[in-house]
């Protein structure tokens, strides 16, 4: 075990793929120079070892144009003939440049062609929300792309789950869509240092608990685990789940969570319509409807742009107060003091509608 | 100036231009009985630009095609059975009746598909140029498109990626005058081989598409380029299609001009190839006649195949999707 931060954890899993085989190769803007973290030596053997560029070369390290349709389509067709692409796309927001890429061939090549193609590439993003980056950098869109049949997507909390999600992603021959948090980026824990791979569609019980299932995603999951902190302090035992993988999603894991629990709120930075709240919700009610003692309850960001200033942004996405107020909610408990202004924006979205 | 194909090879050119032609004519029949579902796009008439631009590649070299490419295998040598069961739906089709004839590929002579979505393809072909040059196995990738294609934004982000890498790619631009009822020029800035000249890759324009070996000639001279490693080339290819857009299609306008229109179907590549077989010798009248009976019969035998094919049992509707199950995802 070693203390890894949760990009470190990413760069430790893209070294340990360019090192396992030699079809991988890393395509992505601004790659060379390691500006994101993620394709430098990690921690001491950077300046051991220096970047990617120096450890694998320009033939295998793509530093390209600012050109995300045919960065997104080229490492589609390039992973059809014989690469295991990882393609960085920075930010998150970037991937609707490339939505034809994605929705068109990416997601629906080896369907179309009667499974001639196989597609092991990889699209990493991250979503800079939370960081007063404005309304065009901190999308959260993975319920867009759950949304395209043929996709896989990936949404790792956690530097453990970041490093082995990845290396199970790589090795996938089907595309897959990871997106990273950048809330989570400096977050560290102890990481085991040796391969590993984790498994898509099982899920992580972050929490155990007994009175409610809180299934959080991303950057959630730690506003989910600090809220359950909290309420146990009270007695209230709240179980935090986290899916790891919304494509596949770990349906059982959920459903075995709520049949024990019969309460359940999802805490998900997505926005609310057809989020991957709407879906897990969907998913319970339709086949664990009998379990539920309450009605569910989705924490989500609302049907709103992102603003700029710190004052608007801060209460846009779930966090602890509102993942508490949502767990008092289906506990018919009474709501923490509306004084607090993010606390009362979230008692007025989980009003009825 | 690549070496002059010799005699076997310019049969070949002329036998697989017939098998698009016929292949098309029945497909067009078939369409217009109900059975083939939905429409095809044919390449009557463009058969010279489709046959020169496979035959200058190996069969190990790649292509991406649009809507109009589900007769470009032929090129490269597929068997006709295959594509035809593709195109009615059948099992024994090529993608097992998924793709239909606008999302045709047939991997086993390189063609990595068809995309219904205009231009759409091209940074496929691309990428399939970057893994020929990261792997260094010395494939080289062709995407076809048409004129109305030319105007998309990937293409010329793809000719940029390929410029600065130095790509063994070949974009190759089925100028057929026409996208749908649009004429080329009306919606075209400038000449289209001349954009190449902007990303400081070569250019070419074949003024008479209906010649296969001048087309041949220069998409061998690209070929070679890209081997080589000197990177992309851009040829545009004018030529005509002599059909509606699409089988079964009235649109009840006349958007070609008919004195146009006569000038172009007197340029039949395959006549016009079949004369200068003649000219040079290569076969005889009888031997030429022959060619063009095996080819009818191979046609028909396409269409005996599909027709004794069965259509796929539903449930293949639901594979192929991932190459596994997604466990978990059960529901
Ligand atoms: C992105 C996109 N836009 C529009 C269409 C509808 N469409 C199909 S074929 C076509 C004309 C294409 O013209 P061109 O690229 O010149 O090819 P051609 O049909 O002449 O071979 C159009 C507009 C489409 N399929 N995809
Ligand atoms: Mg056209």
């Amino acid at each position: 075990m070693t203390v890894m931060s949760y990009l470190g954890a990413i760069g430790a899993a893209q070294r340990e793929a360019m090192d396992a085989d030699e079809r991988v190769v890393i395509i992505g803007e601004d790659v060379e120079a390691n500006v994101y973290g993620t394709t430098g030596g990690s921690g001491k053997s950077r300046a051991a070892e220096g970047d990617f560029l120096q450890r694998y070369g320009r033939n295998r390290i793509r530093n390209t144009p600012i050109s995300e349709e045919v960065i997104v389509g080229a490492a589609a067709g390039a992973a059809m003939t014989g690469l295991r692409p990882i393609v960085d796309l920075s930010y998150s927001s970037f991937l609707y440049m490339a939505m034809d890429q994605f929705v068109n061939q990416v997601a629906k090549n080896r369907y179309m062609f009667g499974g001639q193609a196989s597609m092991p590439v990889v699209f990493r993003s991250a979503m800079f929300y939370g960081l007063n980056t404005g309304a065009h950098h901190s999308d959260r869109p993975y319920p867009m792309f759950m949304n395209v049949p043929g996709l896989k997507v990936a949404v790792p909390a956690s530097p453990a789950d970041a490093k082995g999600l990845l290396r199970t992603a790589v090795d996938s021959d089907d595309p897959v869509l990871t997106f990273e948090a950048c809330l989570l980026w400096g977050m560290k824990e102890e990481v085991p240092e040796e391969e590993y791979r984790i498994p898509f569609g099982v899920g992580r019980t972050v929490r155990e608990g007994d009175d409610v299932t809180v299934v959080a995603i991303s950057n959630a999951v730690v506003e989910a685990a600090a809220a359950a902190d909290k309420l146990q302090a009270e007695g209230i035992s709240v179980e935090v789940f986290d899916p790891r993988t919304l494509v596949p999603l770990d349906v059982e894991g959920i459903f075995a969570s709520v049949r024990r629990t019969g309460r359940l709120v999802i805490a998900d930075p997505a926005h609310r319509t057809c989020g991957a709240a709407s879906e897990i919700a969907a998913i319970v009610a339709e086949h664990a409807f009998d379990s539920l003692t309450r009605p569910i309850v989705r924490v989500t960001t609302p049907d709103m742009q992102i603003p700029f200033s710190p004052a608007l942004e801060k209460q846009m996405y779930p966090n602890r107060s509102s993942i508490e107020a949502a767990v008092r909610r289906v506990l018919d408990l009474p709501e923490p003091d509306l004084a607090d202004s993010m606390a009362r924006t979230e008692s007025a979205r989980l009003a009825p509608r | 100036m690549s070496n002059p194909p010799e005699d076997a090879t310019l049969l070949e050119m002329q036998r697989r231009m017939l098998r698009i032609r016929r292949f098309d004519e029945r497909a067009s029949k078939m369409v217009k009985r109900g059975q083939i579902p939905g429409t095809v796009h044919t390449s009557i008439g463009q058969e010279a630009q489709v046959v020169g631009s496979c035959m200058a590649l190996d069969v190990h070299d790649y292509m991406t095609g649009n809507h109009r490419s589900h007769g470009h295998p032929i090129g490269k040598g597929a068997p006709l059975g295959p594509l035809m069961a593709e195109l009615v739906g059948k099992a024994t089709g090529v993608c097992k009746g998924k793709g239909g004839s606008l999302h045709l590929a047939d991997f086993a002579v390189g063609s990595l598909g068809e995309s219904g979505i205009v231009g759409s393809s091209i940074p496929i072909a691309t990428g399939a140029a970057l893994s020929a040059k990261v792997l260094g196995n010395g494939r080289v990738a062709l995407a076809f498109f048409g004129d109305g294609a030319a105007n998309q934004g990937c293409l010329y982000e793809a000719m940029n990626m390929a410029g600065i890498w130095g790509l063994p790619v070949v974009f190759l631009c089925e100028n057929n005058q026409y996208a749908l009822s649009t004429p080329a020029h009306t919606v075209t800035s400038g000449v289209i081989a001349d954009r190449a000249a902007g990303f400081g890759i070569a250019g070419v324009r074949v003024e008479n598409g209906q010649d296969v070996l001048a087309v041949h000639d220069a998409v061998s001279t690209a070929v070679g380029r890209a081997r080589r490693g000197e990177g992309p080339t851009l040829v545009e290819v004018v030529t005509y299609r002599f059909n509606e857009h699409s089988e079964g299609l009235r649109l009840g306008v006349d958007y070609r001009d008919a004195e146009e229109k006569k000038r172009w179907l007197e340029l039949d590549p395959i006549v016009l190839f079949r004369a200068e077989l003649s000219r040079r010798g290569v076969a005889t009248d009888d031997e030429l006649d022959a060619l063009e009976q095996e080819v009818l019969a191979e046609v028909d035998e396409a269409v005996r195949f599909t027709d004794e094919s069965p259509f796929p049992d539903p449930s293949v509707a639901f594979e192929d999707l991932y190459t596994d199950t997604l466990a978990g995802a059960q529901r």
